[in-house]
């Protein structure tokens, strides 16, 4: 009996310790977590076998026997099922990175034109502002996609550019340039050349701050970055070939071909998201004190100098972190791809390979998980040019 | 739209294990009425007319179950679904019965849980060009730019046609077929490809419908048919017994406007497949009339062809391989007895 209450008084002691309490409360959520997916999990695998649906992840390297209009990685129908995943994550990839620098430059422009003294220019980027953001993106996309091809004549009578260049609603071709062998020495040529140039600009940089005067480097930089190159190029025998684009047949072959539904896409991301990223930067501009622009005056500072050193360090603390939502939105609106026909991860996987295999499960699964990867490294890298620029502590 | 997959696809992993297989025949009668997965809008098939009911081959057959079973083919529930999610939404119990012209092909039928019940329309895969491009055969068409609908078995037709044949293309894959079908109005493809019988009907869409032809060259057999979730052998049996009896009726030349009077027939055949004989409807769970009420309120399976995509329709098709197996095509189903 007197064990028990002691045993009682000890627990609720323990129990009254607000720090074991949520050690406890944290131990029962998790484990009540951990029984609920391993029900799932079960319930799943029991009733999917009980309904002669296959289960597991084998069917990635079954063969996939369908084609892929824009491959950016070595794919024919002999390809694998988790081969045809790549082809679609990168152009998922490549549409996400081609739209975020597109959107930012024209989020920038008319973020800072809508705060223009110039009212003309302040007006013309309000009205971009309020009617893109105010339509839903799937028409935008329609909008755009359709109404690219409209405009555009049909292979027999393409738009062309000297010999070389292309336009019709096939897409864009210009010419490709082959890779031989040995291509790789110009290319390490190239990269040399700019960390030469980059380090002659530092240490005139460090120069300046140490004696004051500045040493004349820019002839060095242009020799490190043109002539460099060049040398190696003519070394190697210039290991490189051009494919023309040559209209044989239904279309154009050879040469680079950018698909409409890659035009498309990019520009209804690009103009949709642009007109959020421009709200953020007037934001932003506008969340610094109008006394850090005239104390800068006051020092001397000129109008460059001050939006640089002063204004815009402050506005981008307030700038990055919507920055980054903007940049997972946009990433995770370009699954909009498979309405007109963009070969991207989701139409690719969740579609075809979906159809083909019948395992939504398993497939589904991988398709959130790396759209969960793929926003968790644009979060991480804006977190760190964050930190390294906007002075602020990644949160 | 892939959310929509996707929630259809956790409503599975939620509920596959809590709904029994067994019992569809009950659980149907205890709620009044059958759930019917048809396609988002498929002329001769599955398609709205302007007042809202459908029409179709696809919802025909569904009728038909209904009216086995309540004797009124008003009491299915027509529930639109698209290529790619129809599958899933089966497994999910959204509807009892997958009537989606799906092709029967053999990994849908041992690996994704599905029971094809026969087929209800022998079709093969086609492609559709504009008459300027002067095209006369498929085998023309290295370097072409196809346009297709995802979900199908189109996209793999298609890549094994050209590999077979040692041709260039690409293929464009759509998630709708007004998309796909626009794409190709807007001459981004050389062709569309998909079902000789969607094409039909997709050709009707366009702005221009004489302006494009469909190419002789079938290049698949696409066997298009019914299905349930597999694991109820009697909402199976009764599934696939109500298309027999359909196309039964028709070969007995039984049909909509002569079945009061051959209930009198004196052929056992006849006899049977209208109840008179036998106890057929019975051992399905259903009464011995069965096929009498289907035959009547519904039709037989030619009558259905010819209403829903025969020369009669815009989509005019011809019986061809869908004629009965007496009459030059294939149709045949087994006998009642």
């Amino acid at each position: 009996m007197a064990i028990t209450v002691l045993q009682m008084s000890k627990h609720r002691a323990a129990w009254r310790d607000t720090h074991w309490r949520s050690i406890i409360l944290q131990a029962l959520v998790l484990l009540a977590l951990a029984v609920l997916a391993a029900w799932m999990i079960g319930n799943v695998t029991t009733a999917l076998s009980h309904r002669h649906v296959a289960s597991g992840f084998a069917f990635l390297d079954h063969t996939a026997g369908f084609g892929i209009a824009q491959t950016l990685i070595d794919y024919t129908e002999e390809s694998s099922y988790g081969r045809a995943m790549w082809v679609g994550l990168a152009n998922t990839v490549l549409v996400s990175v081609i739209s975020i620098v597109l959107s930012t430059v024209i989020g920038f422009i008319v973020g800072i034109g809508r705060l223009s003294s110039n009212w003309l220019v302040a007006k013309l980027c309000t009205a971009y502002v309020e009617l893109l953001r105010n339509m839903p993106l799937l028409l935008q996309l329609l909008f755009w996609y359709f109404g690219v091809l409209a405009a555009l004549p049909g292979p027999r009578e393409s738009l062309t550019l000297g010999s070389g260049i292309a336009l019709n609603n096939r897409g864009l071709f210009i010419p490709l340039l082959v890779q031989q062998s040995g291509s790789w020495l110009v290319w390490l040529g190239i990269f040399a050349g700019i960390a030469i140039a980059w380090g002659l600009y530092r240490w005139a940089g460090k120069r300046q701050h140490d004696t004051g005067h500045r040493p004349t480097v820019w002839w060095a930089m242009l020799l490190a970055i043109f002539a460099l190159p060049a040398a190696v190029l003519y070394a190697t025998g210039v290991p490189f070939t051009v494919s023309w684009p040559e209209l044989t047949g239904f279309n154009y072959s050879g040469g680079l071909q950018v698909i409409p539904e890659l035009a498309g896409l990019t520009l209804a991301l690009s103009i949709y998201t642009a007109a959020y990223i421009a709200e953020i930067v007037r934001a932003g501009l506008l969340s610094v004190a109008r006394g850090q622009h005239e104390a800068a005056q006051a020092l001397g500072l000129r109008h460059t100098h001050s939006l640089r050193l002063v204004l815009v360090p402050q506005a981008l603390r307030v700038i990055i972190p919507p920055l980054a939502s903007e940049y997972l939105s946009l990433t995770k609106n370009s699954s909009l791809a498979i309405v007109i026909g963009y070969p991207d991860l989701v139409s690719v996987f969740a579609g075809t390979v979906l159809n083909q295999t019948g395992q939504a499960i398993e497939i589904l699964s991988m398709v959130m998980a790396i759209y969960l990867t793929l926003s968790l490294i644009v979060s991480l890298l804006m977190n760190l040019y964050n930190r390294a620029h906007a002075g602020q502590d990644a949160r | 739209m892939n959310l929509r997959t996707l929630v259809l696809g956790l409503a599975a992993v939620l509920m596959l294990g809590g709904t029994a297989t067994a019992g569809t025949l009950d659980a149907v009668k205890k709620q009044g009425f059958i759930r019917c997965g048809v396609s988002d809008g498929q002329p001769g098939f599955s398609n709205p007319d302007a007042k809202g009911n459908w029409t179709g081959i696809d919802v025909d057959y569904c009728r038909a179950v209904a009216t086995a079973i309540f004797n009124d083919p008003n009491k299915v529930r027509f529930v639109p679904v698209s290529f790619a999610e129809r599958f899933t939404a089966l497994q999910a119990n959204q509807f009892e019965i997958l009537s989606h012209n799906t092709t029967w092909t053999m990994d849908r039928d041992v690996a994704q849980g599905l029971e094809f019940i026969g087929v209800d329309f022998y079709d093969g895969q086609g492609f559709m060009v504009r008459k300027t491009l002067g095209v006369k055969s498929a085998l023309q068409l290295d370097g072409a730019t196809l346009c297709t609908q995802t979900g199908t078995t189109s996209e793999l037709n298609a890549a094994d046609f050209f590999r077979a044949h040692k041709l260039k293309y690409k293929i464009l894959v759509y998630q709708k077929a007004s998309e796909y079908i626009a794409a190709y109005d807007a001459g981004r493809c050389d062709a569309a490809t998909t079902d000789r019988s969607g094409l039909a009907g997709d050709r009707l869409k366009l702005k221009d419908p004489n302006g494009s032809i469909i190419l002789p060259d079938t290049i698949s057999k696409e066997p298009l048919g019914p299905a349930v979730r597999q694991g109820d052998q009697q909402w199976g049996d009764l599934c696939r017994w109500v298309l027999f009896a359909m196309v039964n009726a028709e070969e007995l030349g039984v049909s909509s406007k002569n079945v009061d009077a051959q209930l009198g027939s004196t052929s056992p055949e006849i006899r049977r497949l209208l109840g008179k004989e036998g106890a057929f409807g019975t051992k399905l769970g259903l009464t011995d009339d069965w096929a009498y009420r289907i035959i009547k309120k519904v039709g037989n399976y030619g009558e259905i062809f010819d209403r829903s995509v025969g020369m009669k329709t815009p989509l005019k098709m011809q019986r061809g391989l869908n004629a009965l197996w007496n009459k030059g095509g294939i149709m045949y189903a087994p006998p009642i007895r």
